[in-house]
């Protein structure tokens, strides 16, 4: 609880609850991250909102001293949305996984996404179903053995940053539980953004699904995977930025050495209206065991549906005047007995 | 029709009932409405039974087609759209074959003529033209050239470029609305008006409509073939100034008049299904009045967003029908644990899944009040007549914002598309609901703290603290809570004990909800017909007509499923026989068996049209009968 006024610190945005994730859970690097960003970027606690749906992830709210729902599986877009129509003076984030934002509540987040309602969206990907105790995800890689599907998995996973794309998100990220400094720039830039913002966070499940994102975090093996975005600048990577993102004559993107990259190479703007380029960017990578950017994607100002129905309403009024109830009632054809 | 002879041609009649009938394309629907405009403004009352496909455009000619508009029209009180009509207006061998039967006999038939083509005829099932062979010769038959007519009355415009010959020909349902007009003395002004109006871009549309409608009328003074013109005086209607409204206009209305009574902005979340969607068109015109309309994805986001803006402060309302009601199931048993006030509006129609769109039905009653995973009491309100939507609507909100729970509002078909005349109520004489609630402001927990499920003593509703509001945040959700701390918690006492504040609060709704009317003028009856929600004005007619026959009956309708009146119990034990006529295969008979063990008899029936008055008459009859044996 938070009554004081002036400089707020992590601590205001933490409420008494026990953390009760698994020790060694990627929530919790998450956490205190939106923790201190919170009250690094001057947020007021009864300002913000945390909607979740269901999962381990969407235990997040509870951990927070703000305001919180904690709804059901897969619905937290749509409650949000709700909530932000209503209250546009409110900072709303949802907090959803991959199980929860992309399977049973794909729908919902394919139209929060499209609609550019007022929300920062963070889905923590474990490409895994931790709650449920294993069994294989939306995003888990082809083939993947877990309870579920002790022959490998059928199904081809979906790549959430192009989904988001797909659907014209107007702002689109990627970053890593534990990689706090690039995790809360990205989150700055989200929290900044008006209008939808997208942010998938690479997140560990050390019960059910260890590794997963190895190749993006061990000291060893990151540098020659992570692709940085950065804005302006060429798409290069490798210790010594030794390999660059070139782009195909069919729209496609590749990897070649920086060396040979010429004036293929793409220069990062996620400003560009078009998502086309940001989605040639999402499809070099299908799972993060090798090179993955990360990074913000698109970044884009678009008119914000809630602003814009609270502009209708201004418009009507201004137009018609303030609505009287008693002319509602008569309107049309009356006539009077005596 | 029941009437007598008066001066001339001209019979007086003290109430009709006239039913158009043609193909979806024909325009009856419009004809109907501007009709019952007409009866509303010659000081008739009325109720109409709009009954339409739920095909858009059915193959033309066809049974599946045809489209159907009744009004019935008195100059006493009525409460039933009529049970067989006596003007019946048929625009081609589909509507005649479909709804001939209904015609009371010797009743006035008039059929387009034109329309009665071979091919039409073999369309329509007929196996020879019924014009020619003598199935009708009871009725009183007026064989009409509807189409030529028209398209000779519109020649000009036709010739002058105006309008091609297949605009010319769709005017057709203004000129047998003329006709109808005449023999009933309706002046036709108000819908020259009215078409002025709704053609006012394309005013060369409107002039061939009304050329149409003046034709129509003209035709029956011109023409010799009509010896009787039939006159319903206005009714002793109680003074005042009147409208004519459908249940979905009434329900959009009495939202708005909630929220404004309530102090609160609407929002309204919802997704497009037949018969809901009128609310949603309503609301959405009325944006000056600070509603948010939200068309969502689908019926699970329409309530979430619904859950999310009552979070916010809003008076939040969704509506569907049955199918999409299965689909808010497992939101609304979340709005009920995070006890947050917000209505649910199902206007029920024929089921089970996509059932039967366009008709009416109640068979939803189990649905709303057990339909949900767990322990889920959520009270439920029912709308008895497209008026009483409105009054139904603010009640809903009543209850919502004073016991902060989401509350259950029904609705139907029949109640949605159907008109009646309403008194407008003062707007200074509805209930002020901003004394039924106030946000809360400060800490209440000892150490200055928020304690988000700490109850009211008398109504057990928890605080309303909204986001923005320093030192209250709290997260709350569908795991069980602690009471008082709303803290998660899986204690087994805790979750009896709130399993059981939760059903104490619909007790203590039904402790404060107004006394039961009990209608039993002689106080002799020894049968009481108990109803719901529609059915109210079927029940109605027939106990008028029972006690107009010297037979005493009582009546009582219930505007409160859930939690039920208290003096329910007591009421049925005081008559020999209850008979409870649901459009449903007994719903509501069942829980009352259940609750007072009392032997309630249902009287059932889904036909998708509401009841007639003489089958609820014969329902009596036959309980008395069997009770004397």
């Amino acid at each position: 609880m938070t009554t004081n006024e002036g400089k707020l610190t992590k601590k205001d945005f933490t409420s008494d609850r026990e953390v009760r994730w698994c020790p060694g859970c990627g929530d919790y690097a998450i956490l205190a991250t939106v923790q201190t960003l919170l009250a690094d970027v001057g947020a007021r606690p009864e300002k913000t909102v945390f909607v979740s749906g269901i999962g381990c992830s969407s235990r997040f709210p509870y951990y927070m001293d703000t305001y919180g729902i904690h709804s059901i599986h897969g619905r937290a877009p749509a409650v949000a949305t709700g909530l932000a129509i209503a209250r546009p003076d409110l900072d709303v984030w949802v907090i959803t996984g991959d199980g929860d934002g992309l399977s049973i509540g794909g729908n919902h987040l394919m139209h929060a996404l499209r609609r550019n309602v007022n929300l920062n969206i963070l889905l923590f990907n474990n490409e895994i179903y931790g709650l449920t105790k294993g069994q294989y995800s939306p995003t888990s890689p082809l083939g993947s053995m877990h309870k579920s599907t002790p022959m490998g998995s059928l199904d081809r996973p979906v790549n959430p940053v192009a989904l988001a794309l797909g659907a014209e998100a107007t702002f689109v990220a990627r970053s890593i539980d534990t990689d706090r400094q690039h995790l809360t720039g990205v989150l700055e830039a989200a929290y900044r953004h008006r209008g939808t913002s997208f942010v998938e966070i690479y997140q560990n499940c050390n019960v059910f699904n260890d590794g997963a994102f190895i190749a993006l975090k061990d000291p060893k093996q990151k540098d020659d995977n992570q692709i940085r975005l950065v804005e302006g600048e060429p798409i290069t990577f490798g210790p010594e930025g030794e390999r660059a993102v070139i782009a195909e004559d069919d729209g496609s993107m590749s990897f070649v050495d920086t060396a040979d990259a010429g004036e293929r190479i793409v220069v990062h703007d996620p400003h560009r209206r078009e998502p086309t380029t940001a989605f040639a960017l999402s499809r070099l990578s299908h799972n993060p065991t090798g090179p993955t950017p990360i990074g913000i994607f698109r970044d884009v100002d678009q008119p914000v549906y809630d602003d814009l129905l609270r502009t209708q309403v201004e418009d009507a009024r201004a137009a018609k005047g303030p609505g009287d109830l008693g002319a509602l009632l008569a309107s049309g054809n009356v006539w009077d007995v005596h | 029709m029941s009437g007598s002879t008066a001066a001339r041609s001209r019979v007086t009649l003290s109430n009709a009932v006239v039913r158009f009938a043609g193909d979806s394309g024909d325009g009856m629907q419009l004809a109907g409405d501007q009709f019952t405009s007409q009866s509303a403004i010659a000081g008739n009352d009325l109720a109409t039974l709009p009954d339409f496909p739920a095909e858009i455009r059915a193959p033309a000619g066809t049974l599946a087609g045809v489209s159907s508009f009744q009004l019935h029209f008195s100059d006493q009180d009525i409460h039933t759209p009529g049970d067989a009509p006596d003007v019946l207006v048929a625009m081609n061998p589909a509507a005649l074959m479909k709804h001939f039967g209904a015609l009371k006999p010797g009743g006035t038939l008039i059929v387009n003529v034109d329309a009665f083509s071979d091919r039409n005829l073999q369309k329509a099932g007929y196996e020879s033209n019924p014009l020619e062979d003598d199935s009708l010769t009871d009725y009183q038959v007026h064989e009409v050239r509807i189409t030529d007519l028209t398209l000779r009355a519109l020649e000009g415009h036709v010739e002058r470029g105006e309008l091609n010959k297949k605009e010319a020909e769709r005017c057709k349902n203004m000129l047998a609305l003329g006709l109808v007009s005449w023999m009933f003395h309706r002046p036709i002004a108000e819908t020259e008006e009215w078409l002025t109006t709704k053609f006012a871009k394309v005013p060369e549309v409107a002039d061939a409509n009304i050329t149409a409608l003046r034709a129509g009328r003209n035709y029956g003074e011109t023409t010799e073939a009509f010896t009787y013109t039939y006159e319903v005086k206005p009714a002793k209607l109680a003074p005042g100034r009147y409208r004519n409204i459908t249940g979905n206009q009434a329900l959009a209305y009495g939202l708005v008049a909630a929220a404004e009574r309530a102090g609160l902005e609407l929002f309204y979340g919802s997704y497009p299904i037949t018969p809901a969607s009128d609310i949603l068109h309503e609301l959405a015109k009325l944006k000056h009045y600070g509603v948010a309309t939200f068309q969502a994805e689908d019926e699970i986001a329409a309530i979430g967003s619904v859950i999310g803006a009552a979070f916010g402060g809003s008076l939040a309302v969704t509506a569907s029908s049955g199918p999409g009601i299965a689909l808010k199931t497992e939101a609304m048993g979340l709005a009920m644990v995070m006890e947050l006030p917000l209505i649910v509006v199902n206007v029920q129609r024929g089921g089970p899944s996509t059932g039967l769109p366009t008709k009416t039905e109640q068979s939803d009653l189990l649905q709303v009040l057990h339909g949900r995973n767990g322990e889920a009491p959520i009270p439920t309100v029912a709308a008895s007549s497209p008026s009483d939507c409105f009054h139904a609507a603010i009640e809903a909100a009543r209850i919502a914002l004073t016991y902060r729970t989401p509350v259950v509002l029904l609705s139907d078909g029949y109640l949605a598309n159907s008109a009646e005349p309403w008194l407008l109520p003062d707007v200074a004489d509805l209930p002020d609901l901003s004394t039924s609630f106030a946000f809360t402001t400060e800490p209440n927990g000892p150490d200055g703290g928020f304690l988000p499920y700490l109850r009211d003593e008398r109504t057990l509703a928890r605080p309303w603290a909204l986001p923005g509001t320093a030192g209250l945040e709290h997260r709350i959700g569908g795991l069980e809570k602690e009471d008082g701390s709303g803290h998660i918690s899986y204690e087994p006492e805790n979750h009896h004990a709130m399993t059981e504040l939760r059903h104490e609060r619909m007790q203590r709704i039904a402790d404060q909800l107004p006394a039961l009317e009990v209608d039993d003028p002689s106080g002799e009856a020894e049968v009481l017909l108990l109803g719901w929600g529609s059915t109210e004005g079927p029940i109605r007619a027939a106990c008028h007509q029972l006690r107009e026959r010297g037979t005493p009956v009582a009546r009582v309708h219930l505007h409160h499923l859930n939690p039920l009146p208290n003096e329910v119990d007591e009421l049925l034990r005081s008559y020999d026989t209850v008979i409870c006529p649901e459009n449903n295969m007994g719903q509501l008979s069942m829980l009352l068996r259940a609750r007072t063990l009392v032997d309630v008899r249902p009287y059932t029936r889904v036909t998708g049209q509401p009841f007639s008055a003489a089958e609820l008459v014969d329902a009596v009859d036959a309980a008395i009968t069997e009770g004397a044996r």
